[in-house]
């Protein structure tokens, strides 16, 4: 598999996403609200790690007297 | 001193009980999940657009309920008409391609297209030329249009026509028929045969009259249609057992012999093993010498149906049996068809002649079924000399040794690339499995892009986690062919770890 470049390359990967999950097989307007929805909760994920882990592994921490 | 002097030739040599290499492998377990992932999600954006349907924002295509019925039974939810109008008709462009030439090696398929994602179609006008064939049941190449070949077969339709205008056992019984069944005979080494119109109704219009109520019939799990269907017409009692699976055929036997039958627990008038040569969904070929040995000891009788692999597999192209050097008279009834390695259409039944006979008195096929038209038949006659050798020269036995190779290379290259493939090593029927209903799509699709024809098949012809595609290699089939079809393969449709 030889890639000619990183474009082919993200093609190649987006359409292995399509083809694993089986959004392949829907409608234009379908994938897209399927790939809204994904990707707004992968980005909802990201933002609460962001926000609220370092919290809670310091808390940690401090629960096991690790860290003062 | 007394001894037996024994002979040399086909059936006499001991049973090869050879382990086969048969693999049934088992993908990883993240295949299954991924796979119904896909399912699921496509699933529930089916009940979304039923939902807007419903709603009345989407206008539905698929056929409806009147308004004055809404209130009876519905007759459009269950699951098989959900699965047509939301998983089925999104994809439907890759089934019933329309051809517009010979079923060869190589054939045109008509183009067409679909405005609305695949409610309607349009031919554009063009053909697409030479896609390479590898769905056609064409194992020995004998669907050809050579006038060199067909030039009895022209004969013959300027002698008897081409309809026959009645039944075997009204007035259409031909002097062709009967060339026919005596060479069928011949061929397998058998006492007598008799050939019928239509393949799917030789088996399920001739297991009736042959079993009944009061009888058992043993089916393998993965019988064709014709055969369940020409089980249940009978009336017979069916028992299912695991599918090659020899020891759950004892155990049902054994069962079978010592109950007797359900309430009364009499003995069982007949016990009908039905078993196929080849099986055409994961090519795996029957384990004959162990299911005669049953048969003996438990004196049951044995229904072969050899759909795919007469003419395909064994030395000379008589199928299973000679695949393991078995007497075929051992086998009870011997069934095969016309269709896949002859090309033309019909089938067969043969045995001994007493159970010839009398199929030939109580079958339906017989008394109500058209016969054979005389240029199918004679088609059949010429494909047998051929293979048989008897028109003087050796082009049928080239064409079995190609077969055989081709499989060999195409079998060999496959596992290379590391795709799972199921089935015996010999046998021509080569399913790849692709498990994901969308990869399932997306190959049929790019493959027709690349100008290659391929079956895929997905549920509910098969489990809903085992879609496949299934290549039927074919005698005519030259080594570049099968190079592009192969390297085409390694292209970027499989996931990056070939699964």
């Amino acid at each position: 598999m030889d890639f000619k470049n990183l474009k082919e390359y993200l093609a190649w990967l987006y359409f292995q996403y399509l083809i694993i999950t089986g959004i392949y097989v829907l409608e234009p307007w379908e994938k897209s609200i399927f790939n809204s929805v994904l990707f707004s909760a992968i980005a909802m994920v990201i933002y609460t790690t962001y926000v609220f882990v370092p919290i809670h592994v310091r808390l940690a921490l401090e629960f096991f007297s690790v860290v003062q | 001193s007394s001894y037996t002097i024994q002979k040399n030739g086909p059936g006499t040599g001991v049973a090869n009980s050879l382990p086969r290499h048969e693999p049934f492998e088992q993908a990883p377990m993240y295949v299954a999940v991924m796979t119904y992932l896909g399912y699921g999600l496509v699933t529930l954006f089916g009940y979304f657009r039923d939902f807007l349907r419903a709603v009345g924002l989407e206008k539905c295509h698929v056929a409806q309920e009147r308004s004055e019925q809404k209130d009876f039974v519905p007759l459009y939810q269950d699951f098989e008409n959900f699965y047509n109008r939301n998983l089925y008709m999104r994809v439907r462009d890759n089934w019933n391609r329309p051809i517009c030439s010979l079923p060869g090696p190589v054939f045109d398929l008509m183009e067409r297209i679909s405005d609305d994602y695949n409610w309607t179609f349009r031919f554009t006008g063009r053909t697409i030329p030479n896609v390479i064939n590898v769905g056609s049941y064409n194992y020995l190449g004998f669907a050809e249009n050579n006038v060199d070949f067909l030039k009895t077969v022209a004969e013959k339709t300027q002698e008897y026509g081409v309809g026959v205008c009645s039944t075997r056992q009204e007035i259409a019984n031909l002097s062709l028929h009967q060339e026919l069944e005596q060479l069928v005979a011949n061929f397998l080494g058998l006492e007598s045969s008799m050939a019928f119109g239509m393949g799917f109704a030789t088996n399920s219009m001739n297991i009736p009259a042959l079993v009944g109520k009061g009888c058992l019939i043993l089916s393998d799990e993965l019988n064709h249609t014709s055969l369940i269907l020409g089980a249940r017409l009978s009336g017979a009692t069916i028992r299912v057992f695991k599918h090659n699976n020899m020891h759950s055929l004892e155990k049902m036997l054994r069962e079978a012999i010592c109950s007797g039958q359900p309430r009364t627990h009499r003995p069982w008038k007949k016990i009908l093993i039905m078993v196929e040569g080849i099986y055409s969904m994961e090519g795996s070929v029957v384990r004959l010498p162990e299911i005669l040995a049953l048969k003996k000891k438990y004196k049951a009788y044995l229904y072969l149906d050899e759909a795919h692999s007469i003419g395909a597999v064994g030395p000379t192209g008589r199928g299973v049996t000679e695949l393991f050097n078995v007497n075929a008279a051992d086998v009870d009834i011997m069934m095969g068809t016309f269709t896949k390695s002859f090309g033309a259409c019909g089938g067969y039944i043969a045995g001994k002649k007493v159970l010839v006979d009398y199929i030939r008195r109580h079958s339906h096929s017989a008394i109500y079924a058209t016969a054979m038209s005389p240029p199918v038949t004679e088609q059949v006659i010429r494909a047998m000399k051929c293979i048989m050798g008897q028109d003087g020269g050796d082009e049928g036995i080239r064409r079995v040794r190609q077969l055989a190779e081709n499989t060999r290379y195409f079998r060999a290259r496959l596992k290379e690339m590391g795709f799972i493939i199921y089935g015996n090593d010999d046998s021509p029927v080569v399913p790849i499995l692709l498990y994901m209903p969308a990869k399932v799509v997306a190959f049929a699709r790019e493959m027709l892009r690349r100008k290659i024809g391929v079956v895929v098949v997905g549920f509910p012809a098969t489990p809903i986690t085992e879609a496949r595609a299934r290549f039927c290699l074919s005698a005519a089939h030259t080594r570049p062919m099968l190079d592009q079809s192969n390297l085409l393969i390694l292209s970027r449709l499989s996931h990056y770890h070939t699964v």
